[in-house]
């Protein structure tokens, strides 16, 4: 026995030997084939964590729809590198002057992966197959689809509203006619959305799309979502192997639009962001994500190409008003005046990261270069403490741990920051650290328990809504449930305006009374997240929605 | 003796059940949990309400353990939250990385620790014994997290000896017959696959082996130095038997009883151990799975699953290990 484990232990370091020396080849003959290659080869992209499936629809996070994006096309989709619109899978698109009825004129001659046709009926098919949905497993995981459309032809939730979808119509093989309930801002940016991406009928139907069954505690998608996924996109779907934590797709030599350049494009899901980093530098990998703030010098110190998105986010410090200090606008207002935000920004901000004075990106409409803006002045501070009768005054102050976002790369620095600057103005500071899933997003969001809190969003499209909308739309727990109807009402109202210039003036004051009079929350910053490429990798257009599509890129 | 292994398989039943209720009750009561990590930013009060109603959270605890325990019995682990795979497929995959991390590290462990540990004793208070207790002081006091990240830095990223991390290079064409990498090359004849996982494998079953090599030399050391002090083995010196007969015979088989307890009990140190190694090398095995199913979300299926594998495996351990007592020492079989 003990003869035999030697042994093997032996055989062991003998094939370790081995194995060095066979991957020492395997490198070098790997070389020569990519060499001074434009277009063929191979672009390995590492992931943050593994995707929930490939089914659009019922996807909601990054790390999904990195490769659902290079699968599937929507109706409209965002210009490379901006937040704004261009024909997708519709070439043009108009609607009636009150908002409702959307014409879409699709483009011609364009073929899903299975080789079926793409037209109205297509289109019309995905949209009622949304609509349609049944059963809480599945439209519990329709999150963009309700943000959008609210609710179903049978809600399963209580309180999910009037749907805004009626019905749709496919004219001719080439225009689908969409028509709403009600008119909603969200309209045209939201059907750019990776999630309302248009999947073949026929697969749908032949894998079972419409399936989430529930088992117990928990789901189990479809053949459909976990291996069949059927697009229109630039790769078809190659296979998952979730032993080796490899997403492979193939080129589509079909594709309607520009043609990838490379054969075929891997993702390799590597959850350790350290891990990531090294990949990269040992050169197995060629793309990585949301890089530490403090590596983006050293990466680009040794010639990698750190490509900034534009920042398309918001980082806030949040009110709760059940706090009723917090209730005196004054006191909100001494708040937003102790913070020095400017140096926070040079300090913890990764390099291009702007002061925020309003809770939306200046790209998008309805900006205002006009409001109210909260400059460093500790001595304002003081004295609105002071008026207001809150010069003892003690906060609770929230933040996450364990988690990085692209608006919040670093929640613990950021939060001792800002509570250094409360301290000098006399606000003494209870910071409580909670980690992300296991207690922050419960206590700030569910139950209410912070006094002031740090968390942020990173919009999803160009539009205001999207952003103020999101965060003072209707009462939250995490500001305090406070029934600030004035808010509400103008918000619902900018966002129900359909003419352009209109809808523009509407939001433009919304953000200025934001300021200046309701301040549920500061603004902070906008972070722009960047994104890591090797030097020989070309044609990579950051987006700042994410929307990174690899059709572009080519390798060596 | 076979009525033993049924009563102590009995005692495992009982232990189980017990501790599944305890999980299942203890997981639902931490802060956070599945519903924060689906809806991540996204969260609205329609939208916990429904998850919450689709998972069936909101009935009584005591009803959705039953509900637990009624498919338990049929074989029905239920299914990972976020991705909705069967749990049994999940751990399925990630099982045989973590045992053949496992086992490399062992091999590593005994197949230096046991010789090692008899040289020092043979050679007391003498430089390689000296050495060897320096090394594993050492050994057992680095935190894994360190040895890792330190053994990835110098032979990854200095001196580009071994891959970073994962167990298989992109681009390697490998048939999963048995989800051990190393094994499934040779079966398929990919000797190139063999190699590259091989190659993968080194320095996280290195970083691995390091706490249960070090503990195998001593406890081997300490047990050989009392064994050379028994009567039995200065008559078999003074009988003059050969030198390798009473190394083999006299010394090893005796002192060999506490060491081969110490390599059961390591055997679970060395899954906790798998953890930390996994997340620094990306392994994609359990380690990386308790990790993700813990902090990506609270993946309630897959973690009691894991939980109840864990003490099976500790159980079974723990029987072998007494088992192989029997087999060694005759003394224990008349108890």
């Amino acid at each position: 026995m003990q003869a035999s484990r030697l042994k093997a232990a032996v055989a062991l370091a003998a094939a370790a030997a081995l194995a060095v020396g066979a991957s020492g080849c395997a490198k070098s003959e790997r070389d020569e084939d990519s060499g001074g290659a434009k277009t063929g080869g191979t672009f390995v992209f590492a992931g943050a964590g593994n995707p929930k499936n490939f089914d659009p629809i019922f996807n909601d996070d990054g790390e999904s729809f990195r490769p659902i994006r290079q699968m599937y096309d929507t109706l409209v989709q965002n210009k490379p590198g901006t937040a704004d619109l261009q024909g997708a899978l519709a070439e043009s698109w108009e609607h009636d002057p009150e908002g409702k009825v959307w014409t879409f004129h699709l483009r011609k001659n364009v073929k899903f992966h299975d080789g079926t046709p793409f037209n109205a009926a297509a289109v019309c098919f995905n949209f009622d197959r949304w609509f349609n949905m049944k059963g809480a497993a599945a439209q519990s995981q329709m999150i963009y689809y309700s943000d959008v459309f609210g609710g179903f032809a049978k809600n399963e939730a209580e309180g999910a509203g009037e749907p805004v979808y009626n019905k749709c119509e496919a004219k001719d093989d080439g225009t689908a006619v969409v028509t709403m309930n009600r008119y909603k801002g969200a309209f045209p940016g939201a059907f750019a959305l990776t999630a309302l991406s248009i999947a073949s009928p026929e697969a749908l139907k032949k894998y079972d799309a419409d399936t989430v069954k529930q088992n117990g505690d928990s789901f189990e998608y479809s053949a459909f979502a976990n291996e069949h996924p059927v697009g229109t996109g630039p790769f078809t779907f190659g296979g998952w192997d979730k032993a080796k934590g490899e997403i492979t797709l193939n080129r589509n030599p079909d594709y309607w639009g520009e043609k990838a350049k490379v054969d075929k494009l891997v993702i390799k899901v590597i959850e350790d962001e350290n891990t990531r980093k090294q990949e990269l530098r040992a050169g197995t990998v060629q793309g990585i994500d949301f890089p530490a703030p403090a590596d983006r010098k050293a990466l680009s110190g040794e010639g990698f190409q750190v490509l900034d998105r534009p920042a398309f986010n918001i980082l806030y410090l949040g009110f709760n008003q059940k706090n009723p200090k917090l209730k005196d606008l004054r006191v909100r207002q001494a708040i937003a005046y102790a913070l020095n935000r400017q140096q926070l920004v040079q300090t913890k901000g990764p390099g291009g990261t702007k002061v925020a004075d309003e809770f939306m990106p200046d790209t998008v409409l309805g900006y205002a270069p006009d409001v109210q803006k909260y400059e460093y002045n500790v001595d304002k501070a003081k004295q609105l403490l002071k008026e207001a009768g809150a010069e003892n005054l003690t906060l609770n102050f929230y933040y996450p741990t364990d988690v990085s976002r692209p608006y919040m790369p670093n929640p613990q620095e950021i939060f001792t920051v800002l509570a250094n600057d409360l301290q000098a103005v006399g606000i003494k500071v209870n910071g409580v650290a909670r980690p992300w899933n296991g207690g922050f997003k419960d206590d700030v969001q569910q139950f209410g328990k912070q006094d002031l809190h740090i968390l942020g969003w990173t919009g999803d499209y160009n539009d205001p809504g999207n952003f103020v909308g999101t965060f003072f739309g209707r009462a939250k727990v995490e500001f305090g449930d406070q029934a600030m109807t004035e808010m509400f009402d103008a918000i619902t109202k900018a966002d129900g305006t359909v003419d352009e210039a209109g809808k523009k003036a509407a939001w433009e004051q919304v953000n200025r009374d934001i300021a200046a009079k309701w301040l549920p929350a500061v603004p902070v910053w906008h972070a722009p997240p960047a994104i890591v490429v090797t030097k020989d990798v070309k044609g990579l257009v950051a987006s700042p929605l994410t929307d990174e599509r690899f059709n572009t890129v080519s390798v060596g | 003796m076979l009525r033993v292994i049924v009563r102590r398989l009995l005692q495992l039943v009982v232990t189980l059940i017990g501790l599944s209720a305890l999980v299942f009750i203890w997981l639902r009561n931490l802060p956070g949990g599945p519903i924060e990590a689906l809806l991540g930013e996204r969260a609205t009060p329609e939208r916990r309400a429904l998850l919450v109603k689709a998972l069936g959270y909101d009935q009584p605890i005591l009803v959705q353990y039953g509900k637990f325990m009624q498919r338990l019995l049929t074989g029905d682990f239920g299914n990972s939250i976020r991705s909705g795979d069967p749990v049994t497929e999940v751990i399925g995959r990630a099982f045989p990385a973590t045992i053949e991390l496992a086992a490399a590290a062992m091999i590593i462990a005994i197949g230096l620790g046991v010789p090692l540990g008899y040289l020092a004793a043979r050679h007391r208070a003498r430089l390689l014994d000296n050495l060897s207790i320096a090394g594993t002081l050492l050994g057992i006091s680095i935190p894994i997290f360190f040895l890792g990240y330190l053994l990835k830095d110098v032979f990854t990223q200095n001196i580009h000896w071994f891959p970073p991390s994962g167990r298989i290079s992109t681009g390697v064409d490998n048939t999963n017959v048995t989800g051990f990498f190393v094994l499934d090359g040779l079966l398929t004849r990919e000797f190139d696959a063999t190699a590259d996982a091989l190659w993968h494998l080194i320095l996280p079953a290195l970083t691995l082996a390091t706490i249960p090599l070090a503990v195998i030399v001593r406890i081997t050391r300490a047990s050989v130095l009392d064994v050379l002090n028994e009567d039995y083995v200065r008559t078999a010196e003074a009988k003059g038997l050969r030198h390798k007969t009473i190394r083999g015979r006299h010394i090893l088989r005796n002192a060999l009883l506490p060491v081969v307890t110490t390599i059961g009990l390591q055997t679970g140190a060395l899954l906790s151990g798998a953890v930390l190694t996994e997340r620094v090398y990306n392994w994609g095995g359990l380690g990386t799975l308790i990790y993700n199913s813990i902090s990506g979300g609270r993946d309630y299926p897959v973690l009691q699953a894991l939980i109840l594998l864990a003490a099976l495996v500790f159980v079974l351990v723990n029987l072998l290990v007494d088992l192989s007592y029997a087999f060694i020492d005759p003394r224990v079989r008349v108890r």
